[in-house]
């Protein structure tokens, strides 16, 4: 069974009179420790998929079942404990905790799990080692550089040990030097059995992907599986 | 439940800490109300219990009479009197009295003189029974005998501050003192009893009645007060009933005329103390607890803009996981700890600003903070913070996730 199931999924907006069509029947499947790329200009609704994929925003209508569960008919509070056990989430602009310690910041969705401190501590120590920042957990987001941010974000994501992890362009506000490391932390996490969703507009970063789905005008525009993407880059 | 409890109040510290001048001046309000509530009720409760103490002291089961004349008698030249008649009137037909005494002041000469020191005091005539009724108790020597009283002998007992003002020996027994251009011989020193509002206890001469009749002249307009104590079985209000009817009928009075003397308890006194100091803390407790309502709006905003610029934060912790509860407690404790911190430092100042004013005013009474004072200033600031913490809470955790994210 797919890890994620797609069946029909749109989401209308209404601007005024206008009815925009930001998802217009998205079908799609994801395997488990797939690693798949959605690119496509903007406007062409890769955000608003992502969205729906993390479970903040819900769609206009269609079906969308997360490790054999229906999240459709989930409530606001349901959504949260989806987002906090199931997903992880890579921003490009980070989103950190800007009073929160690295450690802080890592810490924090197991707050919500209503994990004790000390296990919480060693936890996050665990995840941050293993985006090798484990020799600057005590620094506030702005002490650290973008890569380091990006590395504690990732962290963040990684401690829950979620089924799927969501980057919406994780390089976007990171050097090219920068981004290669991060993509290799990609590269790595995959290899250890990750399932990874990247949304970027950045054809070297999907180069990375194992299957790249390109979106246009809310609908999949073309999905193609290119397993040796990594190899022949 | 208590989990949760502990992680917002951990958050909610460090942001209060994060924003230390701020939440400060946050807290300004609180702390202003509190330490005004907490200032006004530690004097005056310091002032009601001293009082209480001092009329407890006084022995409750004394009554005092004295003339009464209304302001409008007064401007007309009339004044009521208590004549010694009366006195014997009551020694002779009022039931439940155990002892009773005259005091007749001295109106024009209130000088004391003892050689070179002149002093002004409340110099009174009165017989031995004074000490029972008032409960004054010799430090040195003795007290009015019945026989000086008889004999119109020219002697005096005098009180601790007399002594002092008129700078005599610590055992001022046999010293004379010059009274109205006679010479008293001391012959006992009370002991001191302190103050009462300001005024001291100890700043009395005593002689004996007849000897104070003789130096005032041959009047016949004399005004004395009636000082008595109750026997073990009478009742105060049994005793002045009675004491009402002799004398309204010793002044001739109609029905419809008003007493023209007036029967003092030391309980009645004390109540009508007690009456306006807690008037007085009702009133000032009013006007006061406007101000920390005011401080509780003031914190209502702090909070909604906090929640504004926080509200990116707020969609992180969403977007990981965070629920409704959580959030709303994050910001419901944090305006609690705000507005608790507040009744807090509000309580040290208030203390503070009380001691200081009893002390700066000479002969007040110590302040005192009573332990009731203390839980209403926490808990009304506690619940001032919830109240007004509510509404921006509500509105953080309502907070749709992808707009509160999409929040620059």
């Amino acid at each position: 069974m797919a890890l994620i199931e797609l069946n029909g999924i749109t989401k209308y907006y209404e601007m005024g009179d206008q009815v925009v069509k930001a998802l217009d029947g998205i079908d799609i499947d994801v395997i488990e420790n797939d690693y798949l790329a959605f690119i496509g200009s903007s406007g062409s609704g890769k955000s608003t998929m992502l969205n729906i994929l993390g479970c903040l925003d819900r769609p206009s209508s269609g079906q969308y079942h997360l490790n054999g569960k229906n999240v459709e008919s989930l409530d606001a509070n349901e959504l949260s404990e989806i987002r906090n056990l199931e997903i992880g989430f890579i921003f490009q602009s980070f989103n950190l905790l800007p009073r929160a310690t690295a450690l802080g910041n890592v810490m924090q969705p197991l707050v919500y799990r209503s994990i004790g401190y000390r296990k919480r501590k060693e936890m996050a120590m665990e995840a941050l080692q293993r985006v090798g920042l484990g020799d600057r957990t005590d620094h506030l987001p702005n002490q650290l550089s973008g890569g380091q941010r990006q590395r504690v974000a990732i962290a963040r994501a990684l401690v829950t040990h979620p089924s799927i992890l969501l980057a919406d362009e994780p390089t976007g506000n990171l050097d090219s030097q920068t981004t290669i490391e991060i993509m290799q932390l990609f590269d790595e996490l995959h290899a250890e059995g990750h399932t990874l969703i990247v949304v970027t507009h950045e054809d070297e970063i999907a180069k990375h992907c194992h299957r790249v789905v390109e979106m246009k005008d809310g609908k999949v525009f073309n999905d193609s599986t290119t397993s040796s993407a990594t190899v022949t880059n | 439940m208590f989990f949760a409890l502990i992680e917002s109040s951990r958050s909610a510290l460090v942001s209060i800490y994060a924003h230390g001048l701020r939440s400060f001046l946050t807290t300004l309000g609180i702390v202003i109300g509190v330490a005004s509530v907490i200032a006004v009720v530690s004097v005056t409760q310091g002032m009601s219990s001293f009082i209480g103490d001092t009329f407890a002291s006084l022995g409750s089961n004394s009554l005092t009479i004295q003339s009464y004349t209304p302001f409008e008698d007064q401007m007309k030249g009339i004044r009521a009197r208590l004549t010694p008649e009366d006195m014997e009137l009551i020694e002779r037909r009022a039931e439940g009295v155990a002892s009773i005494t005259p005091i007749l002041y001295a109106d024009r000469s209130s000088q004391i003189k003892f050689g070179s020191q002149t002093a002004f005091s409340r110099i009174m005539g009165t017989t031995y029974a004074f000490q029972e009724v008032s409960q004054n108790y010799m430090s040195v020597g003795r007290f009015l005998a019945q026989s000086d009283n008889l004999t119109r002998r020219r002697v005096a007992v005098i009180g601790d501050k007399v002594r002092e003002n008129l700078s005599l020996p610590d055992n001022p027994v046999n010293e004379y003192v010059e009274i109205g251009g006679e010479w008293f011989k001391i012959v006992g020193l009370m002991e001191a009893k302190g103050d009462i509002m300001g005024q001291s206890q100890d700043d009395i001469v005593l002689v004996p009645y007849n000897t104070m009749r003789s130096l005032l002249g041959n009047q016949s307009r004399t005004d004395i007060q009636i000082q008595l104590s109750l026997s073990e079985s009478a009742t105060v209000e049994n005793v002045s009933q009675q004491l009402s009817t002799l004398l309204r009928n010793a002044h001739d009075l109609d029905s419809d005329e008003d007493d023209d003397f007036q029967i003092q308890t030391a309980e009645q006194l004390m109540e009508t103390f007690d009456t306006v100091i807690n008037m007085v803390t009702l009133v000032i407790g009013g006007i006061v607890s406007i101000s920390l309502l005011v401080g509780g709006i003031g914190i209502m905003n702090i909070m909604l803009v906090s929640v504004t610029e926080r509200t990116r934060e707020i969609g992180i912790c969403k977007a990981i996981g965070a629920k409704r509860h959580h959030i709303l407690m994050q910001f419901l404790i944090e305006a609690l700890l705000l507005s608790l911190l507040g009744g807090l430092i509000g309580l040290a100042i208030g203390y503070g600003l009380g001691t200081l004013i009893s002390s700066s005013i000479p002969s007040f009474p110590p302040a005192s903070i009573p332990l009731w004072s203390i839980a209403l200033a926490l808990g009304f600031s506690g619940f001032v913070g919830v109240l007004f913490g509510i509404l921006p809470a509500a509105k953080a955790a309502n907070l749709d996730p992808i707009d509160a994210l999409r929040y620059e």
